[in-house]
């Protein structure tokens, strides 16, 4: 991701340029060395304030029983990681999780499908491609409305299903435990599979057309092409999805706390985390939580650099 | 050859129609009275097609004229304001060599790892304690405070303009204030696009930050505008269903006038 550290003979090159008298030389170094500071003052006081703080912070908070009023916090050293693990139903709350990550398969597949198809010759390609990706641009709210209304009882899936014959598999689409996550993942891979969709189309036509060709020669099919051809080709910017997914399933939130605020088994370990901090008052609590998480999707991130070492993704 | 072709469009139909039927139902419910939505299927047109007495009270009523204004200066503040910070902080890292630079750059790529959903519980005692509570600043702030990828989008840039430039101007006399605002910035020009669009797409979309930071109606933005229609409008799907295209119609009309550099955008985005 972040491009190797240049080399040092660059830095000493426009000093030794600059054509200033010696006894000004002082005062110009001074400035010189300072700059870079300046520039970054900024920017840093921005980064640290909004996010380092709030991180180490939710560290210190997760090692007391704070309720997020009191003026003084007690100290009470991993009570509130034990929790956590002892109480099971806290933790149960990753299973939601899986049905995301299993979701998450599905839209991958669903992307290098459709990213293949359209990057060969198709008739209105364009519209396609602009189609199958706008989801991903429309706004959050908008689509858990969009999807409330779908799946809302004589809503447009009922009716779809009463046109097609199939009006008995209606039912609560949002109030059954058994359907509701299924429901609300099959919303988020409609929200997302744009982005992995414009992401595998854009490593797909990087890869150079004579290889096609040569390959077509060789009496390649299809089938071939993809399969030794653009997998490979595509490998870093799919392990990239894969880990995006993988982050993404643990800390969704968004959609499930719009249209069910995690009602009927829904609840992610983000909506559990917030409502502890901000219903329950447990603000000690929630930020073990939120360490948990945190070092959770950093380690998940970190897995990804050991697998895929620093390759080039960047196709665009 | 012929069936594989049929059942290549066949899927790319498919697609297209699991994308747009969702949407398609609230354009009709949109044009719909209260009487006739409540007696009509999901899937009868609107006897009216210029009906739009329920997009007037989404924009009356809902507030969705305020939630406008106030999404549009949240937005011009904070882009320009990320513009300043992302190019100014790449220019930094990029053209000068200083002792922290390699901790500097680690910071900031640390902090696009931090799903900021995590941190609100800490991030909200930070917003209370600078007085920034129930204020436009609130957001303006953590846009410019969390995930920082336009200092990536910058930098990708900058290291791709010639470093000539920068020693012929310096040779004219100019200070690196000069050279960054006369040179480098004004030849940033395609990283701002890129930047306005992502970011701007994702300012217009939030809607935890500004939900959870600015409860005042007066303050509403675009996302939390539409979502208070679930309470007042709770089953009058036709005004809410007015609501919803209101707020995906600016995303439309940018997305139709600027494609390329969406996808180019969004793909330099997310592999950062």
């Amino acid at each position: 991701m972040a491009s190797p550290p240049r080399t040092e003979d660059r830095a000493t090159a426009p000093m030794t340029a600059s054509p200033t008298a010696p006894p000004r030389r002082r005062r110009g170094t001074l400035l010189r060395t300072a700059t870079p500071y300046l520039y970054l003052l900024v920017p840093l006081a921005f980064l640290v304030v909004f996010t380092y703080v709030p991180v180490v912070n939710i560290g210190w908070y997760s090692l007391t029983s704070w309720d997020g009023l009191a003026p003084t916090k007690t100290f009470v050293g991993f009570d509130n990681y034990v929790e956590i693990a002892t109480r099971p139903e806290l933790l149960a709350v990753f299973r939601t999780s899986l049905y995301y990550l299993g979701a998450s398969v599905v839209q991958i597949v669903l992307a290098l499908y459709f990213a293949t198809i359209l990057s060969f010759d198709v008739r209105f390609r364009n519209l396609f491609k602009g189609i199958i990706f706008f989801p991903y641009l429309v706004n959050g709210v908008a689509i858990a409305m969009i999807f409330l209304y779908f799946f809302q009882p004589g809503g447009t899936l009922d009716s779809t299903l009463q046109a097609v014959g199939l009006e008995d598999l209606s039912r609560q689409w949002l109030g059954d435990a058994g359907t509701v996550n299924y429901s609300l993942a099959g919303t988020s891979v409609w929200r997302f599979l744009g982005l992995n969709f414009v992401l595998f189309l854009g490593a797909i036509q990087s890869i150079p057309g004579q290889l096609y060709e040569a390959a077509e020669l060789d009496g390649a099919t299809r089938w071939h092409q993809f399969r030794y051809l653009i997998l490979p080709g595509i490998r870093p910017v799919v392990g990239l999805s894969v880990i995006l997914a993988i982050s993404g399933s643990l800390s969704v939130f968004e959609i499930p706390w719009i249209m069910t605020a995690g009602a009927n088994e829904s609840a992610t370990f983000v909506i559990q985390t917030v409502d502890f901090a901000f219903k329950f008052r447990k603000y000690g609590l929630a930020s073990a939580m939120a360490v948990v998480l945190l070092v959770l999707i950093l380690l998940v991130t970190w897995v990804q650099r050991r697998v895929v070492p620093d390759e080039k993704v960047d196709l665009s | 050859m012929r069936v594989a072709s049929a059942a290549r469009y066949l899927s790319l139909v498919g697609a297209g129609l699991v994308v747009l039927l969702p949407i398609v139902v609230l354009v009709l419910a949109a044009f719909k009275t209260r009487d006739e939505y409540a007696s009509t299927g999901p899937f009868t047109p609107p006897r009216d097609w210029f009906n739009v007495d329920n997009f007037a009270t989404a924009f009356t009523d809902g507030g969705m004229l305020r939630a406008f204004l106030n999404t549009s200066i949240i937005l011009v503040v904070a882009l320009t304001g990320t513009i300043l910070i992302g190019s100014m902080a790449a220019y930094a890292v990029d053209r000068f060599e200083f002792r922290f630079r390699r901790t500097v750059v680690g910071l900031f790529l640390f902090a696009t790892l931090v799903p900021s959903v995590t941190t609100q519980v800490a991030t909200f005692k930070v917003i209370t304690s600078l007085e920034l509570f129930n204020t436009r600043w609130s957001a303006i702030a953590l846009f410019l405070g969390t995930d920082i990828i336009s200092i990536y989008i910058f930098r990708q840039f900058i290291q791709g303009i010639p470093r000539e430039l920068d020693e012929a101007a310096e040779i004219d006399g100019a200070n690196s204030l000069s050279i960054y605002w006369r040179v480098i910035l004004p030849l940033c020009k395609p990283a701002i696009a890129t930047v306005v669009i992502i970011k701007g797409i994702t300012m217009y979309n939030e809607f935890y930050i500004p939900f959870l930071y600015m409860p005042d109606r007066d303050l509403a933005v675009v996302s939390t505008s539409l979502f208070r229609f679930k309470g007042p409008y709770g089953a009058q799907w036709e005004v809410i269903s007015a609501g919803v295209l209101l707020v995906i119609l600016p995303t439309l009309i940018v997305f139709l006038a600027l494609q390329r550099f969406i996808y180019n955008g969004f793909t330099a985005g997310a592999t950062k």
